[in-house]
């Protein structure tokens, strides 16, 4: 498979795994695109650096061809997927460990406060 | 910058980002139980592409502008790093956005909850 498939499939990959496996649902929440307008910028510079540098090189034969920054456009597939699949994951993990201690809030075996 | 050119990337991002646990006290650095758990999904699968990518010829890496220390697969050790930094980075400048805007994240906020915790 050449890359522009596989950062295709990866985009829906994890618009599956946000949505309907964690139903996190990410990608419908303000918060979450305020947060990944900022990152796109961040790695559209740290990418442009990688391959402006020629840190990283791409077989013109796996990518489409057209480049943002220096960077082959497949690049901001597989940002954003993997940006979504590390949010995604962050909440669902922090969903489950502070509801669990909210719920504890209702319990007489809760430790007492200290702040 | 020659060989440390990617690891200084990996640096910069960690440097550039610090603000945000250290003044903004978003507490990512702080739960980071959660966030080594958190990043393993992402950490597994995207390790595994690029060692496809790389068995296929997808892309190479330059030996030069980087340490030249390679593991297994033939994927350099910034690499496997830089799935790490990054995510790690991003759910900092998510939870600063959290904190800042107090907009809904989809899981009750940590700071309305109780101490208690061990951390």
């Amino acid at each position: 498979m050449s890359y522009s498939t596989l950062a295709v499939a990866a985009v829906i990959g994890v618009l599956v795994v946000d949505l309907a496996v964690y139903r996190t649902r990410m990608v419908t929440r303000r918060a979450f695109w305020a947060a990944y307008a900022i990152i796109v910028v961040f790695q559209l510079l740290m990418n442009g650096v990688l391959t402006g540098l020629g840190v990283v090189t791409y077989d013109p034969d796996t990518i489409w061809g057209a480049r943002i920054a220096y960077a082959p456009v497949e690049d901001l597939l597989f940002g954003f997927a993997m940006v979504t699949l590390t949010l995604a994951s962050w909440a669902a993990v922090n969903r489950r460990a502070n509801t669990a201690r909210r719920r504890g809030l209702d319990t007489d075996t809760r430790p007492s406060s200290t702040r | 910058m020659g060989h440390l050119t990617y690891l200084g990337l990996l640096v910069g991002c960690l440097v550039v980002t610090a603000p945000l646990e250290l003044v903004l006290r978003v507490r990512v650095y702080a739960r980071w139980r959660r966030f080594l758990l958190a990043v393993l999904p992402e950490f597994v699968v995207f390790v595994v592409w690029v060692l496809y990518a790389i068995a296929q010829g997808h892309w190479d890496y330059d030996g030069d502008l980087t340490l030249g220390v390679r593991l297994p697969g033939g994927i350099p050790v910034e690499e496997v790093l830089f799935f790490l930094v990054v995510p790690l980075c991003s759910v900092l400048a998510f939870e600063a956005v959290r904190k800042v805007t107090g907009w809904d994240a989809g899981y009750p906020a940590e700071e309305a909850l109780p101490a208690g915790e061990r951390r």
